[in-house]
């Protein structure tokens, strides 16, 4: 008699993904914007740190930004399907299982924060563990399905990478790394509401909370507006402070200006094809102002640019 | 007598060997790059007066 034989498909787990989607999971355009953040953060502080331990540091910090990317992937997998922004994602396109993701995303925050803590200290490496705790887990698992403010509290996340970069060149964490944390705190709800306006659709079908489909689109605008009002002067603290010069304080100036008047526009535009040109036009706007407030402050610091504007 | 059921597995279509492979050669780069950077760290660390000691 012959042996049973059973043919079976090698599931995806068999064959396993692509390199590149394993390099998605890690979302590089967040890892980028937290490389280029957290360089900022070292930039401002007043301090030295060997040029191979801030590399090094900096990387671990980008991978640890990757791996709570990579958790935040395993876990809205089941979001991700559902919306056109992010169905062509690994786990949800089917390249990639979520145990692989997961275990990916786990081994990576371990080894991200061993490396900081060997690379620099225990106060980075503790903020980069946090950073990774609370965007996989308080706000993917819990914020982003139980409230509208998720974001707003969320923003934390994305937030630290300059603290994490003082901390990394000081040991301690200064007022320069935590205006930065309140700069980009304070920017993350108009920047995401922008969008979330256009995608009130789609959030709502895959049962998320986000302001518009919560408060309503009005109130989303008022808000908009509200911390637009609030940013624009927050940008220029740096100033105030000293480590912000003229470069950096007419940016700041002409940028924020700029968020106070699209924010407006986006407050008077509230259909049709109009509504939708006002908030994609602060939704870009914002990713350029946040991203010239960074590069002013770096390049006065690093190539000599800086010209005092607060004596 | 019957025996066990075997599962076998359909053989990999060249495709998704050669995405194996691709993999394969990441993790050995990635592990390359480990030992590289725990070097450099490790020297970065100790800095250049190591082996300035007495004997």
């Amino acid at each position: 008699m012959t042996s049973a034989t059973t043919t079976l498909n090698p599931t995806v787990e068999a064959v396993g993904g692509d390199v590149p989607d394993y390099f998605a999971l890690l979302k590089p355009r967040v890892m980028v914007l937290v490389i280029f953040t957290a360089l900022v953060g070292m930039s401002v502080s007043q301090g030295h740190v060997q040029p191979a331990i801030g590399a090094i540091s900096l990387f671990a910090i980008a991978v640890g930004a990757g791996a709570s990317g990579c958790l935040n992937m395993w876990w809205d997998a089941d979001i991700d399907a559902v919306m056109s922004r992010t169905a062509t994602r690994p786990i949800p396109a089917g390249r990639i299982t979520p145990g692989e993701a997961l275990g990916f995303g786990l081994f990576l925050s371990v080894a991200s924060v061993l490396v900081l803590g060997l690379a620099a200290n225990l106060l980075a490496a503790g903020l980069l563990a946090f950073t990774i705790v609370f965007y996989a887990v308080i706000y993917s698992m819990w914020l982003k399905r139980a409230t509208a403010q998720n974001i707003v509290i969320g923003g934390a996340a994305g937030a630290l990478p300059p603290v994490i970069g003082q901390a990394v060149v000081t040991g301690g964490i200064g007022i320069e790394s935590l205006v930065l944390f309140a700069i980009i705190f304070i920017w993350t709800p108009p920047h995401f509401w922008a969008l979330a306006l256009i995608k009130a659709g789609e959030y709502a079908r895959a049962g998320i909370p986000m302001m518009p489909n919560v408060a309503g689109p009005d109130s989303t605008r008022r808000q908009i507006v509200w911390y637009s009002l609030l940013l624009a002067p927050l940008g220029l603290v740096p100033v105030a402070l000293g480590f912000g010069g003229l470069l950096y304080a007419v940016i700041g100036t002409v940028g924020g200006l700029g968020m106070v008047g699209l924010s407006v526009r986006v407050l008077r535009n509230r259909t049709g094809e109009a509504e939708r040109k006002a908030a994609m036009g602060l939704f870009g706007f914002s990713i350029l102002y946040l991203f010239a407030l960074f590069s002013a402050l770096l390049a006065e610091q690093s190539l000599g640019l800086f010209r005092a504007v607060v004596a | 007598m019957a025996r066990e059921p075997e599962i076998q597995y359909r053989p990999l279509t060249p495709e998704e060997e050669a995405r194996r492979r691709k993999r394969s050669v990441a993790i050995a780069l990635a592990l390359g790059a480990m030992v590289l950077l725990f070097f450099v760290l490790t020297i970065a660390k100790l800095g250049p007066q190591v082996l300035n000691r007495p004997l």
